[in-house]
Protein backbone atom coordinates (compact mmCIF):
# COMPACT_ATOMS: atom_id res chain seq x y z
CA UNK A 1 0.00 0.00 0.00
CA UNK A 2 0.93 3.65 -0.33
CA UNK A 3 1.14 5.89 2.75
CA UNK A 4 -1.20 8.86 3.15
CA UNK A 5 0.23 12.25 2.18
CA UNK A 6 2.59 14.08 4.49
CA UNK A 7 5.14 16.87 4.35
CA UNK A 8 8.76 15.87 4.58
CA UNK A 9 11.60 17.78 6.23
CA UNK A 10 15.22 16.62 6.34
CA UNK A 11 17.18 18.87 8.70
CA UNK A 12 20.95 18.53 8.99
CA UNK A 13 21.43 19.65 12.61
CA UNK A 14 19.67 18.69 15.84
CA UNK A 15 18.77 22.37 16.46
CA UNK A 16 17.06 22.53 13.06
CA UNK A 17 15.25 19.29 13.77
CA UNK A 18 13.91 20.60 17.10
CA UNK A 19 12.78 23.82 15.43
CA UNK A 20 11.08 21.84 12.63
CA UNK A 21 9.33 19.65 15.20
CA UNK A 22 8.07 22.72 17.04
CA UNK A 23 6.88 24.36 13.81
CA UNK A 24 5.13 21.28 12.46
CA UNK A 25 2.45 21.04 15.12
CA UNK A 26 1.14 18.12 17.12
CA UNK A 27 0.71 15.62 14.30
CA UNK A 28 4.37 15.65 13.28
CA UNK A 29 6.41 12.50 13.63
CA UNK A 30 10.16 11.91 13.88
CA UNK A 31 11.54 9.52 11.25
CA UNK A 32 14.65 7.70 12.46
CA UNK A 33 15.52 4.49 10.57
CA UNK A 34 11.90 4.05 9.57
CA UNK A 35 11.83 0.28 9.94
CA UNK A 36 8.80 0.44 12.25
CA UNK A 37 7.33 3.77 11.16
CA UNK A 38 7.30 3.26 7.39
CA UNK A 39 5.46 -0.09 7.61
CA UNK A 40 2.94 1.61 9.92
CA UNK A 41 2.48 4.44 7.40
CA UNK A 42 2.20 1.97 4.56
CA UNK A 43 -0.55 0.07 6.35
CA UNK A 44 -2.23 3.42 7.10
CA UNK A 45 -2.19 2.85 10.83
CA UNK A 46 -0.82 6.37 11.35
CA UNK A 47 -1.40 9.68 9.59
CA UNK A 48 1.30 12.20 10.53
CA UNK A 49 1.06 15.54 8.75
CA UNK A 50 4.82 16.02 8.71
CA UNK A 51 7.76 13.64 8.88
CA UNK A 52 11.01 15.02 10.25
CA UNK A 53 13.76 12.77 8.94
CA UNK A 54 16.84 12.66 11.20
CA UNK A 55 18.95 10.58 8.82
CA UNK A 56 20.95 13.59 7.66
CA UNK A 57 21.73 14.83 11.18
CA UNK A 58 25.28 13.52 11.43
CA UNK A 59 25.80 14.70 15.03
CA UNK A 60 23.30 12.05 16.14
CA UNK A 61 25.39 9.17 14.79
CA UNK A 62 28.32 7.33 16.23
CA UNK A 63 29.68 5.91 19.48
CA UNK A 64 31.94 7.80 21.85
CA UNK A 65 33.16 7.83 25.44
CA UNK A 66 32.62 10.25 28.29
CA UNK A 67 34.82 8.95 31.09
CA UNK A 68 33.28 5.75 32.36
CA UNK A 69 30.17 6.15 30.22
CA UNK A 70 29.58 5.00 26.65
CA UNK A 71 27.66 7.59 24.60
CA UNK A 72 25.74 6.22 21.62
CA UNK A 73 24.13 8.66 19.20
CA UNK A 74 20.42 7.98 18.84
CA UNK A 75 20.71 7.64 15.04
CA UNK A 76 23.47 5.03 15.19
CA UNK A 77 22.32 2.15 13.02
CA UNK A 78 21.92 -1.33 14.48
CA UNK A 79 24.55 -2.71 12.10
CA UNK A 80 27.03 -0.11 13.38
CA UNK A 81 26.18 -0.78 17.05
CA UNK A 82 26.86 -4.51 16.53
CA UNK A 83 30.28 -3.91 14.99
CA UNK A 84 31.43 -1.05 17.21
CA UNK A 85 34.58 -1.95 19.18
CA UNK A 86 33.65 0.25 22.17
CA UNK A 87 30.19 -1.32 22.41
CA UNK A 88 31.73 -4.79 22.17
CA UNK A 89 34.18 -3.97 24.92
CA UNK A 90 31.96 -2.12 27.39
CA UNK A 91 28.39 -3.09 26.54
CA UNK A 92 28.68 -6.50 24.89
CA UNK A 93 25.11 -7.29 25.92
CA UNK A 94 23.88 -4.51 23.63
CA UNK A 95 25.93 -5.80 20.73
CA UNK A 96 24.62 -9.34 21.22
CA UNK A 97 20.97 -8.32 21.59
CA UNK A 98 21.14 -5.96 18.60
CA UNK A 99 22.40 -8.78 16.39
CA UNK A 100 19.07 -10.56 17.01
CA UNK A 101 16.93 -7.59 15.90
CA UNK A 102 14.96 -8.40 12.72
CA UNK A 103 17.29 -9.21 9.80
CA UNK A 104 20.43 -7.76 8.17
CA UNK A 105 18.60 -5.42 5.77
CA UNK A 106 16.47 -3.97 8.58
CA UNK A 107 19.57 -3.59 10.76
CA UNK A 108 21.20 -1.51 8.01
CA UNK A 109 18.45 1.11 8.40
CA UNK A 110 17.03 0.75 11.92
CA UNK A 111 18.59 2.81 14.70
CA UNK A 112 19.22 2.30 18.41
CA UNK A 113 17.48 5.51 19.42
CA UNK A 114 14.58 4.90 17.08
CA UNK A 115 13.98 1.47 18.58
CA UNK A 116 13.99 2.88 22.13
CA UNK A 117 11.76 5.85 21.31
CA UNK A 118 9.30 3.53 19.54
CA UNK A 119 9.06 1.64 22.86
CA UNK A 120 7.54 -1.54 21.52
CA UNK A 121 7.52 -3.92 24.51
CA UNK A 122 8.45 -6.78 22.13
CA UNK A 123 11.52 -4.85 20.93
CA UNK A 124 14.79 -6.31 22.17
CA UNK A 125 16.75 -3.21 23.10
CA UNK A 126 14.61 -1.60 25.79
CA UNK A 127 15.28 -4.50 28.16
CA UNK A 128 19.00 -4.09 27.51
CA UNK A 129 18.86 -0.35 28.21
CA UNK A 130 17.01 -1.06 31.45
CA UNK A 131 19.38 -3.81 32.57
CA UNK A 132 22.46 -1.69 31.85
CA UNK A 133 21.07 1.38 33.73
CA UNK A 134 21.18 3.45 30.56
CA UNK A 135 20.30 7.14 30.60
CA UNK A 136 18.48 8.71 27.70
CA UNK A 137 19.41 12.20 26.64
CA UNK A 138 16.47 14.19 25.31
CA UNK A 139 16.75 17.60 23.70
CA UNK A 140 13.95 20.06 23.12
CA UNK A 141 13.35 23.81 22.95
CA UNK A 142 13.88 23.99 26.71
CA UNK A 143 17.32 22.38 26.47
CA UNK A 144 18.75 19.02 27.32
CA UNK A 145 17.65 16.59 30.02
CA UNK A 146 18.63 13.11 31.03
CA UNK A 147 16.06 10.41 31.75
CA UNK A 148 16.89 7.13 33.48
CA UNK A 149 15.80 4.09 31.47
CA UNK A 150 13.48 3.01 34.30
CA UNK A 151 11.59 6.31 33.93
CA UNK A 152 11.74 6.44 30.14
CA UNK A 153 9.44 3.55 29.27
CA UNK A 154 5.98 4.56 30.43
CA UNK A 155 3.55 2.23 28.66
CA UNK A 156 2.91 0.37 25.41
CA UNK A 157 4.59 2.47 22.66
CA UNK A 158 4.80 5.37 25.11
CA UNK A 159 7.86 7.07 26.58
CA UNK A 160 8.41 10.06 28.84
CA UNK A 161 9.72 12.14 25.92
CA UNK A 162 7.66 15.31 25.52
CA UNK A 163 6.08 15.87 22.10
CA UNK A 164 8.60 18.67 21.43
CA UNK A 165 11.66 16.64 22.42
CA UNK A 166 13.99 14.43 20.36
CA UNK A 167 16.03 11.56 21.73
CA UNK A 168 19.62 12.59 21.02
CA UNK A 169 21.83 9.99 22.67
CA UNK A 170 21.94 7.05 25.03
CA UNK A 171 24.48 6.96 27.85
CA UNK A 172 25.44 3.53 29.11
CA UNK A 173 27.75 3.11 32.12
CA UNK A 174 30.68 0.92 31.00
CA UNK A 175 30.81 -2.56 32.38
CA UNK A 176 34.36 -3.21 33.53
CA UNK A 177 35.59 -6.31 35.30
CA UNK A 178 34.68 -9.91 34.75
CA UNK A 179 31.23 -9.60 33.16
CA UNK A 180 29.56 -12.23 31.03
CA UNK A 181 26.49 -11.42 28.95
CA UNK A 182 23.68 -13.24 27.23
CA UNK A 183 20.48 -12.30 25.41
CA UNK A 184 18.10 -15.25 25.28
CA UNK A 185 15.42 -14.59 22.71
CA UNK A 186 12.57 -17.01 22.27
CA UNK A 187 10.71 -16.91 18.98
CA UNK A 188 9.38 -19.49 16.59
CA UNK A 189 10.53 -18.27 13.21
CA UNK A 190 13.38 -16.22 11.77
CA UNK A 191 13.10 -12.40 12.03
CA UNK A 192 10.07 -12.66 14.37
CA UNK A 193 9.60 -10.53 17.45
CA UNK A 194 10.61 -12.03 20.77
CA UNK A 195 7.78 -13.95 22.43
CA UNK A 196 9.92 -13.40 25.51
CA UNK A 197 13.50 -12.17 25.72
CA UNK A 198 15.89 -12.08 28.67
CA UNK A 199 18.90 -9.75 28.70
CA UNK A 200 21.51 -10.52 31.32
CA UNK A 201 24.89 -9.23 32.37
CA UNK A 202 26.56 -11.12 35.20
CA UNK A 203 29.79 -10.36 37.07
CA UNK A 204 31.50 -13.32 38.63
CA UNK A 205 34.14 -13.51 41.33
CA UNK A 206 35.92 -16.81 41.93
CA UNK A 207 33.25 -18.85 40.19
CA UNK A 208 30.20 -17.39 41.90
CA UNK A 209 27.92 -14.56 40.92
CA UNK A 210 28.80 -11.22 42.50
CA UNK A 211 26.36 -9.01 40.61
CA UNK A 212 23.57 -9.64 38.11
CA UNK A 213 21.57 -7.32 35.84
CA UNK A 214 18.46 -8.58 34.12
CA UNK A 215 15.95 -7.04 31.72
CA UNK A 216 12.88 -8.85 30.40
CA UNK A 217 11.42 -8.27 26.92
CA UNK A 218 7.68 -8.58 26.22
CA UNK A 219 6.67 -9.40 29.79
CA UNK A 220 4.41 -6.36 30.13
CA UNK A 221 3.69 -3.03 28.47
CA UNK A 222 7.22 -1.86 29.33
CA UNK A 223 10.49 -3.75 29.84
CA UNK A 224 10.79 -5.35 33.27
CA UNK A 225 13.74 -5.41 35.67
CA UNK A 226 13.33 -8.31 38.14
CA UNK A 227 15.35 -6.88 41.03
CA UNK A 228 14.45 -9.74 43.37
CA UNK A 229 16.05 -12.26 41.00
CA UNK A 230 19.16 -10.10 40.70
CA UNK A 231 19.48 -10.03 44.51
CA UNK A 232 18.80 -13.76 44.87
CA UNK A 233 21.51 -14.60 42.34
CA UNK A 234 24.32 -13.06 44.38
CA UNK A 235 26.52 -15.88 45.64
CA UNK A 236 25.07 -18.49 43.28
CA UNK A 237 27.65 -20.83 41.78
CA UNK A 238 25.64 -23.87 40.68
CA UNK A 239 22.98 -24.40 38.06
CA UNK A 240 20.54 -25.45 40.79
CA UNK A 241 21.03 -22.16 42.66
CA UNK A 242 20.56 -20.18 39.45
CA UNK A 243 17.33 -22.03 38.65
CA UNK A 244 16.06 -21.42 42.20
CA UNK A 245 16.78 -17.68 41.94
CA UNK A 246 15.20 -17.49 38.45
CA UNK A 247 11.99 -19.05 39.75
CA UNK A 248 10.71 -15.60 40.74
CA UNK A 249 11.55 -13.97 37.39
CA UNK A 250 7.88 -13.67 36.41
CA UNK A 251 6.62 -12.50 39.83
CA UNK A 252 4.49 -9.40 39.54
CA UNK A 253 4.61 -9.36 35.74
CA UNK A 254 1.57 -8.86 33.56
CA UNK A 255 2.55 -10.17 30.13
CA UNK A 256 0.20 -10.05 27.13
CA UNK A 257 -1.80 -12.97 25.77
CA UNK A 258 -1.75 -12.90 21.99
CA UNK A 259 -1.18 -15.10 18.94
CA UNK A 260 2.42 -15.68 20.01
CA UNK A 261 1.67 -17.07 23.47
CA UNK A 262 -0.68 -16.95 26.44
CA UNK A 263 0.39 -14.94 29.47
CA UNK A 264 1.05 -17.98 31.68
CA UNK A 265 3.29 -19.50 29.03
CA UNK A 266 5.23 -16.24 28.82
CA UNK A 267 5.71 -16.35 32.59
CA UNK A 268 7.01 -19.90 32.29
CA UNK A 269 9.38 -18.77 29.54
CA UNK A 270 10.64 -15.87 31.65
CA UNK A 271 11.69 -18.27 34.42
CA UNK A 272 13.30 -20.81 32.10
CA UNK A 273 15.05 -18.27 29.89
CA UNK A 274 16.34 -16.28 32.86
CA UNK A 275 17.99 -19.40 34.28
CA UNK A 276 19.40 -20.23 30.86
CA UNK A 277 20.68 -16.72 30.17
CA UNK A 278 22.26 -16.26 33.61
CA UNK A 279 23.93 -19.70 33.54
CA UNK A 280 25.43 -19.00 30.15
CA UNK A 281 26.52 -15.45 31.02
CA UNK A 282 28.16 -16.67 34.24
CA UNK A 283 29.66 -19.78 32.65
CA UNK A 284 27.83 -22.01 35.12
CA UNK A 285 27.25 -25.38 33.49
CA UNK A 286 26.42 -27.71 36.37
CA UNK B 1 10.33 17.20 -4.08
CA UNK B 2 13.16 17.15 -6.61
CA UNK B 3 15.18 14.00 -5.98
CA UNK B 4 18.32 12.82 -7.69
CA UNK B 5 19.74 9.33 -7.28
CA UNK B 6 22.04 6.98 -9.10
CA UNK B 7 20.45 3.66 -9.97
CA UNK B 8 22.53 0.91 -11.58
CA UNK B 9 25.05 3.46 -12.77
CA UNK B 10 22.60 5.96 -14.26
CA UNK B 11 21.71 9.22 -12.51
CA UNK B 12 18.02 10.11 -12.50
CA UNK B 13 16.43 13.32 -11.34
CA UNK B 14 12.70 13.37 -10.76
CA UNK B 15 9.89 15.07 -8.96
CA UNK B 16 8.86 12.67 -6.18
CA UNK B 17 6.05 12.83 -3.66
CA UNK B 18 7.41 12.39 -0.12
CA UNK B 19 5.13 9.41 0.51
CA UNK B 20 6.49 7.46 -2.47
CA UNK B 21 8.29 4.32 -1.35
CA UNK B 22 11.66 3.70 -2.96
CA UNK B 23 10.39 0.45 -4.41
CA UNK B 24 7.51 2.25 -6.14
CA UNK B 25 9.85 4.94 -7.43
CA UNK B 26 12.19 2.32 -8.89
CA UNK B 27 9.36 0.39 -10.54
CA UNK B 28 6.81 3.02 -11.52
CA UNK B 29 8.96 6.15 -11.68
CA UNK B 30 12.10 4.74 -13.31
CA UNK B 31 10.66 1.64 -14.97
CA UNK B 32 13.20 -0.60 -13.29
CA UNK B 33 10.82 -3.46 -12.60
CA UNK B 34 13.46 -6.08 -11.83
CA UNK B 35 12.81 -5.39 -8.14
CA UNK B 36 9.48 -7.00 -7.21
CA UNK B 37 7.17 -6.15 -4.32
CA UNK B 38 6.28 -9.25 -2.37
CA UNK B 39 4.50 -8.22 0.80
CA UNK B 40 3.19 -5.23 2.70
CA UNK B 41 4.82 -6.08 5.98
CA UNK B 42 8.62 -5.79 5.42
CA UNK B 43 8.94 -9.53 5.99
CA UNK B 44 9.65 -11.05 2.61
CA UNK B 45 12.74 -9.22 1.38
CA UNK B 46 11.91 -9.63 -2.31
CA UNK B 47 12.38 -5.87 -2.84
CA UNK B 48 15.93 -5.88 -1.39
CA UNK B 49 18.31 -3.49 -3.13
CA UNK B 50 21.67 -2.04 -2.18
CA UNK B 51 21.90 1.59 -1.05
CA UNK B 52 25.46 2.88 -0.80
CA UNK B 53 26.70 -0.68 -0.42
CA UNK B 54 24.21 -1.87 2.19
CA UNK B 55 21.25 -4.17 1.58
CA UNK B 56 17.88 -2.62 2.45
CA UNK B 57 14.24 -3.46 1.88
CA UNK B 58 13.17 -0.82 -0.62
CA UNK B 59 9.56 -1.00 0.60
CA UNK B 60 10.74 0.38 3.96
CA UNK B 61 12.60 3.39 2.61
CA UNK B 62 11.06 6.55 1.19
CA UNK B 63 12.36 7.59 -2.21
CA UNK B 64 13.16 11.03 -0.79
CA UNK B 65 15.41 9.38 1.80
CA UNK B 66 17.49 7.94 -1.02
CA UNK B 67 18.25 11.39 -2.46
CA UNK B 68 21.90 11.46 -3.46
CA UNK B 69 22.31 7.72 -2.92
CA UNK B 70 24.01 5.17 -5.12
CA UNK B 71 21.58 2.29 -5.60
CA UNK B 72 22.18 -1.11 -7.14
CA UNK B 73 19.26 -3.36 -8.07
CA UNK B 74 19.28 -6.85 -9.49
CA UNK B 75 19.38 -5.20 -12.93
CA UNK B 76 22.72 -3.58 -12.20
CA UNK B 77 24.62 -6.64 -10.98
CA UNK B 78 25.76 -8.10 -14.30
CA UNK B 79 28.78 -6.64 -16.08
CA UNK B 80 27.52 -6.28 -19.64
CA UNK B 81 26.46 -9.75 -20.72
CA UNK B 82 28.47 -11.39 -17.92
CA UNK B 83 26.36 -12.40 -14.94
CA UNK B 84 27.49 -11.70 -11.40
CA UNK B 85 28.93 -14.89 -9.79
CA UNK B 86 25.93 -15.03 -7.43
CA UNK B 87 23.51 -14.87 -10.36
CA UNK B 88 25.48 -17.59 -12.10
CA UNK B 89 25.43 -19.79 -9.02
CA UNK B 90 21.66 -19.41 -8.60
CA UNK B 91 21.21 -20.54 -12.19
CA UNK B 92 23.68 -23.38 -11.92
CA UNK B 93 22.32 -24.76 -8.64
CA UNK B 94 18.70 -24.10 -9.49
CA UNK B 95 18.41 -21.69 -6.54
CA UNK B 96 14.92 -20.70 -7.57
CA UNK B 97 11.55 -22.22 -8.34
CA UNK B 98 8.96 -19.59 -9.24
CA UNK B 99 11.66 -16.89 -9.20
CA UNK B 100 9.70 -14.21 -7.34
CA UNK B 101 12.04 -13.99 -4.36
CA UNK B 102 15.15 -14.35 -6.51
CA UNK B 103 16.10 -10.67 -7.07
CA UNK B 104 15.91 -9.99 -3.32
CA UNK B 105 17.55 -13.28 -2.46
CA UNK B 106 20.46 -12.52 -4.77
CA UNK B 107 20.85 -8.93 -3.51
CA UNK B 108 20.85 -10.14 0.10
CA UNK B 109 23.36 -12.87 -0.80
CA UNK B 110 25.69 -10.38 -2.46
CA UNK B 111 25.56 -8.24 0.69
CA UNK B 112 26.17 -11.29 2.89
CA UNK B 113 29.22 -12.37 0.86
CA UNK B 114 30.66 -8.85 0.89
CA UNK B 115 30.65 -8.94 4.69
CA UNK B 116 31.48 -12.60 5.13
CA UNK B 117 33.35 -14.10 2.14
CA UNK B 118 33.58 -17.56 3.75
CA UNK B 119 30.23 -18.23 5.41
CA UNK B 120 29.26 -21.60 6.86
CA UNK B 121 25.95 -23.10 5.80
CA UNK B 122 24.49 -21.91 9.10
CA UNK B 123 25.74 -18.37 8.52
CA UNK B 124 24.16 -18.35 5.06
CA UNK B 125 20.82 -19.42 6.51
CA UNK B 126 21.00 -16.76 9.23
CA UNK B 127 22.27 -14.14 6.81
CA UNK B 128 19.24 -14.68 4.57
CA UNK B 129 16.70 -14.73 7.40
CA UNK B 130 15.10 -11.56 6.04
CA UNK B 131 14.25 -13.17 2.71
CA UNK B 132 11.42 -15.62 2.28
CA UNK B 133 11.02 -18.19 -0.51
CA UNK B 134 7.41 -19.31 -0.52
CA UNK B 135 8.31 -22.24 -2.78
CA UNK B 136 10.61 -23.24 0.14
CA UNK B 137 13.50 -23.68 -2.25
CA UNK B 138 16.01 -22.95 0.49
CA UNK B 139 18.26 -26.01 0.03
CA UNK B 140 19.36 -24.99 -3.43
CA UNK B 141 19.49 -21.30 -2.53
CA UNK B 142 21.94 -22.08 0.28
CA UNK B 143 23.92 -24.35 -2.05
CA UNK B 144 24.07 -21.54 -4.63
CA UNK B 145 25.33 -19.01 -2.10
CA UNK B 146 28.02 -21.37 -0.83
CA UNK B 147 29.08 -22.07 -4.40
CA UNK B 148 29.17 -18.36 -5.25
CA UNK B 149 31.28 -17.75 -2.13
CA UNK B 150 33.76 -20.37 -3.28
CA UNK B 151 33.83 -18.89 -6.79
CA UNK B 152 34.32 -15.33 -5.46
CA UNK B 153 37.21 -16.55 -3.29
CA UNK B 154 38.84 -17.84 -6.46
CA UNK B 155 38.35 -21.49 -5.52
CA UNK B 156 35.90 -22.26 -8.32
CA UNK B 157 32.24 -23.20 -8.03
CA UNK B 158 31.13 -26.14 -5.93
CA UNK B 159 30.54 -29.27 -7.97
CA UNK B 160 27.38 -31.33 -7.87
CA UNK B 161 25.22 -28.64 -9.35
CA UNK B 162 21.75 -29.20 -10.73
CA UNK B 163 23.09 -29.17 -14.27
CA UNK B 164 26.01 -31.56 -13.79
CA UNK B 165 25.81 -33.89 -16.77
CA UNK B 166 28.26 -36.43 -15.35
CA UNK B 167 26.30 -36.92 -12.14
CA UNK B 168 25.03 -40.52 -12.06
CA UNK B 169 21.27 -40.79 -12.33
CA UNK B 170 19.99 -42.17 -9.02
CA UNK B 171 18.54 -45.67 -9.29
CA UNK B 172 14.78 -45.86 -8.98
CA UNK B 173 13.79 -47.95 -5.99
CA UNK B 174 12.68 -51.42 -6.96
CA UNK B 175 14.21 -51.08 -10.41
CA UNK B 176 16.94 -53.63 -9.79
CA UNK B 177 15.99 -57.24 -10.15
Amino acid sequence: MIPAQFDYVAPTTLAEAIAALGAAGEDAKILAGGQSLIPVLRLRLAFPTTLIDLSRVSELRGVGEDGDVLVIGAMTKHSDVIEDPLVRQYAALLSEATSTVADPAVRHRGTFGGALAHADPAGDLAAVALALDAELVAEGPGGRRTIAAKDFFVDYLETSLSPDEILAAVRIPKLTGDWGVRYEKFNRVAQAWAIVGVATAVRTEGGSIAEARIGLTNMGSTPVRPHSVEAALVGASTREQVVAAAASAADGTNPPSDLGAKADYRQHLARVLTARAVSQAAGITS
Amino acid sequence: MRVSMKVDGVTYEDEVEPRTLLTHHLRDGLGRVGTPIGCDTSNCGSCTVSIDGESVKSCSVLAVQAAGADITTIQGLAEGSEWHPVQKAFQQHHGLQCGYCTPGMIMASVDLLTRNPSPTEDEVRHGLEGNLCRCTGYQNIVKAVLSAASELRGEGPIAGSFRDADEPVPATSGASS
